[in-house]
């Protein structure tokens, strides 16, 4: 059978060479969707023409992943997931093998720039209203990619086999055994042995070099099929489709590429100044990004006096500290508040009632006495909550408008308060336990979870803008 | 054969049934990879009983020994620290050892046999950090009243110096006194106790 017929590719480029190369084009276009795929993803993608800085983040969290595939390729050529050698070897690749140094610093540094750029990508996201109908899939999608964006720094952080590399694992694994019922068994399967041992670290390099980096590119391509089906958000938060010109084009829209391209070439730059910033003269951070305990081999009987996740887990991880058992009544007291909240704010009689029994069987899971759950498991609850509650954003948000420049004070304050919030406890999170500390963090705790529960009130309620009917530049 | 022709029922039947076969079997293919995760044979035969001579051991110090690859502590408690312990009803979480995290034989005040050692696993029952020695009676940034124990650096849980917890904290349980039993007087063995004890 002869090729699909399709028009002949027309390059228009180097001059003399333009018939041999659109000659070959045609050929592989004729076997393979390539022009449709070049027009339909750049070429004749229409991104709305106002995007700002903050549209950066996307194109970075791209490219801070192929950083990271490739500095890992060369990084497995020289290590061994063994507990006997695995820490010895991280040492090697530093000392000599030639580069090891610069290729290792270049991942240590990549997987907190990982986390840098997706918070400011995420926080574009909340400004913006990019998680608004039509775009719900999107977020899902995004949100999915940074729960396993968790799962591989967590995976990845016991391959050095330091202090922090054991004692890390061990208590994130141990959040499994909290849970009722299969808690142990089911620790004792992720472990593979019934302490942290050589078969945790073995298959723990098993899900960090395979299993997540193939799940990452499967769902980073899926946000990007999912962004090019409905088309990008704008800081305005108008739809661009909604105007366009005699040949189907929106009129705000401009092509992808050489637009877009060549400008995130120029954040690429600055990003890559920045990056390697860090690598050149700060890889550890500060003990932020390289934290100093895990240059101490892995001891099994002692815990390093101070311990504390890697920043960019430290905000859940305060709220993980935050609920003890004295602070379970004031939960029990929010929880009853939100139903009587539902209550008085709800037509629907099944909602009420519904509210009204989940609500009452929280409050006995955390106050009832003897059917009562213990604090621990309900820390480890809360700590899932922050994190999977992102996903319900989009039907959380009752606001008429998408885009914080047509918001009114009420939104614009809770997001500000929650940024602050989300920092305050990134900070208690790095630090050792106080009173003080605890209380900040219990605080926190509830104004967190309040930021996404109270939402549809303070979003509906809230004093709007008129949105414009075509984007502002 | 045009689409009148087609038996609707039987097709469904048969789509139904092959989706039905084919999810029994991926279900099936499933089970060796999640088997492959348990621990093994060799991990499971590892954890033979310890055995330690505590002739040693100082009054008032501590001694860690390695038993399943967890820390097993030896303290060799001073009056001064079993009176702290018979002081300290108030301020722990289950003072008298109702929930099972000790043998029937380490049941009682002390959770030991011989009030003179305590023997426990020193690993925080919250999330299983090992606790550090704080064993001086004066106040400390956690708690003014110190009255000697251990302190939980991963996330402030306090134990006294019979492992009992401190209300309040995230950890909800007594560390565990692991089985053990003595030899003689300053010979004891981990992770073996005498039968019906």
């Amino acid at each position: 059978m002869a090729a699909t017929p399709k028009e002949p590719v027309q390059f228009s480029g180097a001059g003399p060479l333009n018939a041999p190369i659109g000659g070959l084009l045609t050929w592989v276009d004729q076997r393979f969707p390539l022009m449709s795929l070049w027009r339909d993803h750049l070429s004749q993608y229409y991104a709305p023409k106002n995007f700002n800085f903050w549209y950066f983040f996307g194109g970075l969290a791209m490219l801070v992943l192929m950083i990271q595939i490739v500095t890992g390729i060369f990084l497995v050529m020289h290590y061994k997931p063994s507990a006997a050698e695995a820490f010895a070897s991280v040492e090697y690749i530093m000392r000599d093998v030639p580069m090891g140094w610069f290729i290792r610093y270049m991942h240590s540094t990549g997987a907190s720039a990982f986390f840098i750029v997706v918070y400011l990508h995420m926080f574009r996201g909340l400004m913006y209203g990019s998680y608004r109908q039509p775009r719900e899939l999107i977020w899902i999608f995004g949100m999915l990619i940074y729960l396993s964006l968790m799962a591989e720094a967590f995976f990845g952080y016991l391959l050095p086999w330091g202090q922090m590399s054991f004692w890390g694992a061990q208590v994130i694994i141990n959040l499994f055994d909290a849970l009722p019922l299969i808690g142990p068994d089911l620790s004792t399967w992720i472990r593979g042995d019934f302490v942290i041992s050589d078969a945790t670290l073995n298959r723990f390099f098993a899900f960090h070099v395979i299993a997540l980096p193939l799940v990452l590119l499967g769902l980073v391509a899926a946000h990007i099929m999912a962004l090019h089906e409905v088309g990008s958000n704008n800081p305005d938060g108008v739809e661009i489709k909604k105007h366009k010109d005699a040949q189907g084009r929106p009129l705000d829209g401009i092509p992808f590429h050489p637009y877009y391209t060549v400008k995130d070439m120029v954040g690429v730059v600055v990003f890559l100044f920045l990056f390697f910033l860090v690598v050149f003269f700060a890889p550890e951070m500060g003990g932020y990004f390289l934290e100093f305990n895990n240059f101490i081999p892995a001891d099994s009987l002692k815990t390093p006096p101070h311990i504390a996740p890697v920043w960019y887990f430290t905000p859940y991880y305060s709220i993980l500290r935050a609920i003890t058992e004295d602070f379970m009544l004031v939960l029990a007291i929010g929880v009853a508040a939100y139903v009587v909240l539902i209550w008085l704010t709800t037509r629907d009689v099944r909602v009420k009632l519904a509210a009204s029994v989940i609500g009452i069987a929280v409050i006995v899971l955390m106050i009832g006495g003897p059917l009562a759950i213990e604090a621990k498991v309900w820390g480890v609850a809360a700590m899932g909550a922050a994190t999977l509650i992102f996903f319900l954003l989009p039907w959380l948000d009752r606001s008429p408008v998408k885009s914080i420049r047509y918001k009114g004070p009420l939104f614009k304050t809770a997001l500000t308060i929650f940024v602050i919030v989300f920092l305050v406890l990134g900070y208690y999170g790095t630090q050792t336990v106080t009173p003080a500390g605890t209380l900040i963090s219990q605080v926190g705790t509830l104004i967190y979870f309040s930021f996404f529960l109270l939402m549809p009130w303070y979003s509906a309620m809230d004093k709007t803008k008129p949105e414009p009917d075509r984007v502002t530049m | 054969m045009s689409e009148k022709d087609t038996d609707q029922g039987k097709r469904q039947f048969l789509v139904a049934a092959t989706t039905v076969a084919g999810g029994v079997a991926a279900g099936a293919a499933a089970v060796p990879f999640v088997a492959s995760m348990l621990p093994s044979e060799r991990a499971k035969a590892a954890g033979a009983p310890v055995e330690v001579d505590l002739s040693t051991l100082a009054p008032g110090e501590r001694v860690t020994v390695e038993w399943q690859g967890k820390p097993v502590w030896i303290v060799r408690r001073t009056k001064d620290m079993l009176d702290a312990i018979r002081g300290n009803d108030g301020n722990v979480a289950d003072p008298q050892s109702k929930k099972k995290m000790q043998p029937a034989y380490a049941t009682n005040e002390m959770r030991a046999i011989k009030d003179e050692y305590l023997v426990v696993v020193g690993i925080c029952t919250h999330l299983g950090c090992s606790p550090v020695s704080k064993f001086a009676k004066q106040a400390e940034a956690f708690d003014p009243n110190w009255q000697g124990g251990f302190y939980c650096p991963c996330h402030g849980s306090l134990f006294d110096l019979a492992g009992r917890v401190y209300k309040n904290k995230p950890a909800p349980d007594n560390l565990v006194v692991p089985p053990h039993k003595y030899l003689s007087d300053t010979r004891i063995v981990i992770g073996e106790d005498s039968k019906g004890a």
